[in-house]
């Protein structure tokens, strides 16, 4: 993973410093509010429902073991001893004292961590696929355009003052894993003919009050461009991006607004102007950066290891947990292990300063020291030897951390919802709760199969319900929370936005409406199609059907 | 006619508090001073803008009560959430203290 030269830790130790000063400047009454509310928000600091909210930056979900500890010392010491892992790869904290952040971040700071740009408008945490570097279906590791992009993007003065806020996510893989076509930029790593390696740049996507998939602005833009397309790109935003109206601010308004040829023309001719200026990342400093994501130092191993064979037929309890949470890795003998933070009567994405150090032990043990933080608020450890995966799963259970659900229908994302966010109309992380509950059995979330189910406490959509196979999106109605459902919406190389179903139905009732949409999808399904295959086929009548049948 | 009272955050550490009757700032719901009607709703609101001025509070705000059951509580669920604690967390929070 990328470490820090003197140049970067210089300015995250420089940063914490200016904050801290401002800080002191603010509680002695030098800054009033409104000129310190920026300020703290550039340092990822927010004031919430019941406390400031502090968001740490986990550049493309990546962490070693000597960050996860440190984050799990900070919640304990700062905290109230515990984190939660985001929709955006990041973490929050949600207890922290505005006289003590500065010292949180300086002991970021310590472990080449921060938490600039998680909030404001200015270009947010470059987020990428989970399993980058480990994937088997993968044509090259994200994370290096990630972390170019994120050094570009860090205190750029031109763009720290955008309409809004500006995410992009990377896939080095045609199976979409970082939900590209639902940000403000998407980049597909590709090849073209000659084998040599561009993007294909959307952008446009989105979710929030007006989801809208991106467009292809170009299908194969060359590696060597990508900053100066980017710059192009964010130009034609920051000129043009209305400031009037923060619910129409975004790029995919603008786009929409010009239409995609217009703005394509438009950032074609700033990309003309700039395009071989020193904006492009010179050659040798594109591969000193790619010498940070070289493959660790990998066994030569057999393709299937005997040993993890023979524990899946000898303990059905691991068989079920390798079933869901174990996926293919590249190289020969290796798997990749998912962590679910999603335990029954858990909250979804919630990591205690136990299980983060945990964590952080036995990535170290068994995955060299490396952790990954997934979009869908799980974790991964993404180079676990097949034959290391017994011991692996039998740490994780003394941690609560070895719930063997993931894609399946109690793998919930939720935002923390009413419970901990102002902007909330609702709550979510109980209705994922009572969810979970209802379908604890195992034997019937694996007759259900894959079924995302996606909640979000308010239109914001931090819980990604646009995208959800079914997604739940709380709003009040005359001070009672009621849940909008929408079906068939998916954030993979397939993007669709989930349809709404009918009237909303209050929290008591949407326990009752999952089971009856997973009955009729039971009861509608042919060979071999899951909830979203089926859901493509028919339609939302059957559904609707049976939701809102007349009694 | 509702009773309202001032919730605004605490400045140094974020926490929920609300506007005494002394012109202090209290975390505990029970402590806060009631008021009736428009007039004095913007009479406490501006002791509050001054508590901000004086960096105590930030970003004041009435809320509706109902004393009728007893316990003084929000009429908005949101506002109980915040003078409670998170409603999935019952071990944090003020509710833990109770």
């Amino acid at each position: 993973m990328y470490l820090y030269d003197p140049i970067d830790q210089s300015l995250v130790d420089q940063r914490v410093e200016q904050f801290r000063d401002q800080v002191r400047r603010r509680l002695a009454g030098e800054l009033s509010e409104d000129q310190f509310k920026p300020l703290r928000l550039m340092n990822g600091l927010y004031l919430q429902l019941h406390a400031y909210m502090l968001r740490v930056a986990i550049p493309y979900g990546t962490l070693s073991s000597h960050q996860m500890r440190k984050l799990a010392y900070i919640a304990q010491r700062y905290d109230k001893g515990y984190g939660h892992f985001t929709t955006r790869q990041n973490l929050q904290f949600n207890w922290p004292k505005l006289e003590e952040t500065p010292d949180i971040l300086a002991e970021l700071a310590e472990v080449e961590m921060h938490a600039l740009q998680t909030s404001g408008n200015c270009i947010r945490n470059i987020t990428a696929d989970q399993y980058a570097g480990a994937a088997a279906d993968e044509i090259a590791d994200p994370r290096i355009a990630a972390e170019v992009v994120r050094q570009w993007s860090t205190l750029h003065p031109e763009f720290s003052f955008l309409p809004r806020k500006f995410k992009i996510a990377v896939t080095g893989s045609q199976r979409d894993r970082a939900a590209v076509r639902v940000h403000d930029i998407g980049l597909i790593l590709k090849c073209d003919e000659t084998g040599s390696m561009g993007y294909e740049v959307i952008v446009g996507g989105g979710l929030g009050r007006t989801p809208m998939i991106g467009a292809t602005a170009r299908d194969f833009l060359p590696k060597r461009h990508l900053l100066s397309y980017l710059e192009a790109i964010l130009r034609v935003y920051n000129q043009a991006g209305r400031r009037d109206n923060m619910y129409k601010a975004r790029i995919k308004i603008l786009m929409h607004a010009l239409g995609a040829e217009e703005f394509i023309r438009r950032v074609d001719a700033e990309w003309d102007a700039i395009r071989d200026s020193a904006v492009d990342l010179p050659a040798g400093e594109y591969d000193r950066i790619a010498a940070f994501f070289a493959s660790p130092h990998f066994e030569t191993l057999l393709k299937n290891d005997g040993k993890f064979a023979r524990y899946r037929l000898e303990d059905r309890d691991f068989a079920q947990w390798a079933r869901t949470n174990v996926a293919p890795h590249k190289q020969p003998g290796y798997a990749i292990a998912n962590i679910s933070l999603k335990s029954e009567g858990g909250i979804p994405g919630d990591a205690t300063t136990e299980q983060m150090n945990a964590v952080a032990a036995i990535a170290e043990r068994f995955s060299f020291a490396e952790i990954r933080v997934t979009h869908e608020q799980n974790l991964v450890l993404p180079h676990v030897r097949q034959a290391d995966l017994y011991d692996v799963w039998q740490t994780l259970k003394n941690y609560d951390l070895a719930t063997p659900n993931l894609g399946l229908i109690s793998d919930i994302i939720a935002c923390p919802g009413m419970d901990y966010c102002s902007l909330a109309n609702a709550r979510s992380i109980p209705l994922a709760q009572d969810i979970g509950k209802r379908f604890a059995d195992l034997r019937r979330q694996h007759d259900i199969g894959e079924l995302k189910v996606k909640i979000s406490g308010c239109i914001n959509a931090c819980g990604h319900h646009h995208v959800g196979h079914i997604g739940l999106l709380g709003v009040d109605r005359k001070g009672e929370e009621y849940y909008q459902i929408t079906l068939g919406g998916s954030a993979d190389e397939n993007t669709s936005l989930g349809e709404i179903v009918g009237p909303a139905v209050p929290y008591d009732k949407v326990v009752g409406a999952i089971e009856t949409i997973t009955n009729t999808y039971v009861g509608l399904r042919t060979d071999g199609e899951n909830f979203l295959d089926t859901y493509r086929r028919v339609g939302k009548a059957p559904f609707k059907e049976n939701l809102y049948a007349a009694h | 006619m509702a009773q309202q009272i001032i919730s605004a955050n605490r400045l140094g550490d974020g926490l929920v508090v609300y506007l005494t009757g002394g012109g202090g700032w209290s975390e505990r719901i029970a402590d806060a001073l009631a008021v009736t009607g428009k007039d004095a709703g913007e009479a406490a609101m501006t002791v509050a803008h001054t508590a901000e001025e004086a960096r105590l509070i930030v970003e004041p705000y009435l809320i509706d009560i109902d004393e009728s059951g007893g316990e003084r509580r929000p009429t908005q669920f949101r506002e109980l959430i915040r003078a409670k604690g998170p409603t999935v967390r019952l071990d944090i929070g003020k509710q833990a203290e109770l």
